[in-house]
């Protein structure tokens, strides 16, 4: 069986949790109210894990273009791979539109982010006109998308597990 | 010839009368930015949270002789709402405060003026923010007024208000010491 390398099914899983939580913790905390004691802790913490998520995410795409994905199994069908690999391809845009649109409405008034008192993420980019409400739109819609693009990575996953019966999926665990 | 001094004269007469009795039109400064509309917020009542619009405009008439007849309109772009904080500016634009997509412009029209000692009035006016219009009166005080170093003619006012958030529909709990807001307008016109 042809696996992914441990290395791979590390930054995966990681991203993958890391991903779900950020999810998660964005919905909740918006609906946390002005005197709720996480009120300004959980977008604190939604912002520096945003941050180790794009670290993640960078080690991951170099990785991934440097040592590859394992070739698919003979018994996927053409239009399976192919289907399989626009969604990847998507995700992984995804993540980062949504990663670079949250560093945007963060650092949108020229200040920094604190990634756990260790390192501030510096702004980068001067901030343009309306640019957190811009970022904003693209970083809650982006989200939702991407969510319905994880659901569809999930359930071709368990596809091949429970349907096909192939090691489509226990090649990344 | 001396017929043209007079009528020269009369019409001078005319118009310096015109100028000192008639109600002037001004309108607000904000190519050159001599106004400031700003507010300020209790944060949890342990300090005063200060702000500004920073897109409006507006004009008024002011009638040196009959201060009553005075009138002022002011349109300001809700979206332009400044707090130094993008990501607080972010929340207010939103359906939480200033439902700025639905509401984009907060107006004060002017109904009456009631005229004080030394300058000061009290502006009553309707005052539209969120989509609510109520009544509220401005405590207005003349700063100054005179020609300026360009051939123009100015005449300032500074204005304070208070309103209650929840009259406006803004319902958002920020707490008790924060329910109100203090409305600072500062502004300066050009007379046309």
């Amino acid at each position: 069986m042809d696996q992914y390398q441990a290395s791979q099914k590390w930054l995966h899983w990681l991203s993958a949790i890391l991903i779900l939580g950020l999810f998660a913790l964005g919905v909740w905390m918006r609906t946390l109210g002005y005197y709720d004691s996480w009120y300004q802790t959980a977008p604190h913490w939604h912002k520096q894990m945003g941050i180790i998520l794009l670290f993640i995410m960078l080690v991951r795409l170099i990785w991934r273009l440097k040592i590859k994905a394992p070739a698919p199994l003979i018994n996927h069908k053409a239009w399976e791979v192919k289907v399989a690999h626009i969604t990847h391809y998507i995700l992984y845009l995804g993540i980062f539109t949504i990663i670079a649109s949250g560093y945007l409405i963060a650092t949108a008034d020229n200040r920094p982010i604190d990634v756990f008192g260790l390192f501030s993420m510096p702004v980068l980019f001067t901030p343009f006109d309306g640019q957190e409400d811009i970022a904003g739109f693209i970083h809650e819609y982006g989200a939702y998308a991407l969510m319905a693009l994880v659901a569809l990575h999930i359930a071709g996953a368990f596809k091949h597990h429970m349907i096909d019966k192939d090691s489509t999926l226990k090649r990344m665990l | 010839m001396k017929n043209t001094i007079k009528a020269l004269g009369a019409g001078l007469v005319l118009t310096l009368s015109s100028t000192v009795f008639a109600a002037e039109d001004y309108v607000i400064d904000t190519k050159g930015m001599h106004a400031f509309i700003e507010f300020k917020i209790k944060h949890l009542g342990y300090s005063w949270l200060k702000g500004r619009f920073n897109d409006f405009e507006g004009d008024f008439s002011y009638d040196e002789k009959n201060p009553e007849k005075s009138n002022v309109n002011v349109t300001i772009k809700t979206a332009s709402v400044d707090s130094n904080h993008a990501e607080r500016d972010k929340h207010l634009r939103g359906s939480d405060f200033l439902n700025v997509s639905k509401f984009p412009t907060s107006t004060f029209k002017s109904t009456k003026v009631v005229s004080k000692a030394n300058g000061a009035a009290d502006i009553h006016g309707k005052f539209t923010l969120n989509g609510v219009t109520k009544d509220i009166i401005i405590n207005a005080q003349e700063i100054g007024a005179g020609s300026d170093p360009w051939g123009g003619f100015r005449r300032g006012f500074e204005g304070t208000t208070e309103i209650a958030l929840k009259d406006y529909n803004i319902n958002f709990n920020l707490g008790p010491a924060s329910e109100k807001v203090e409305l600072i307008l500062n502004i300066e016109g050009v007379r046309k």
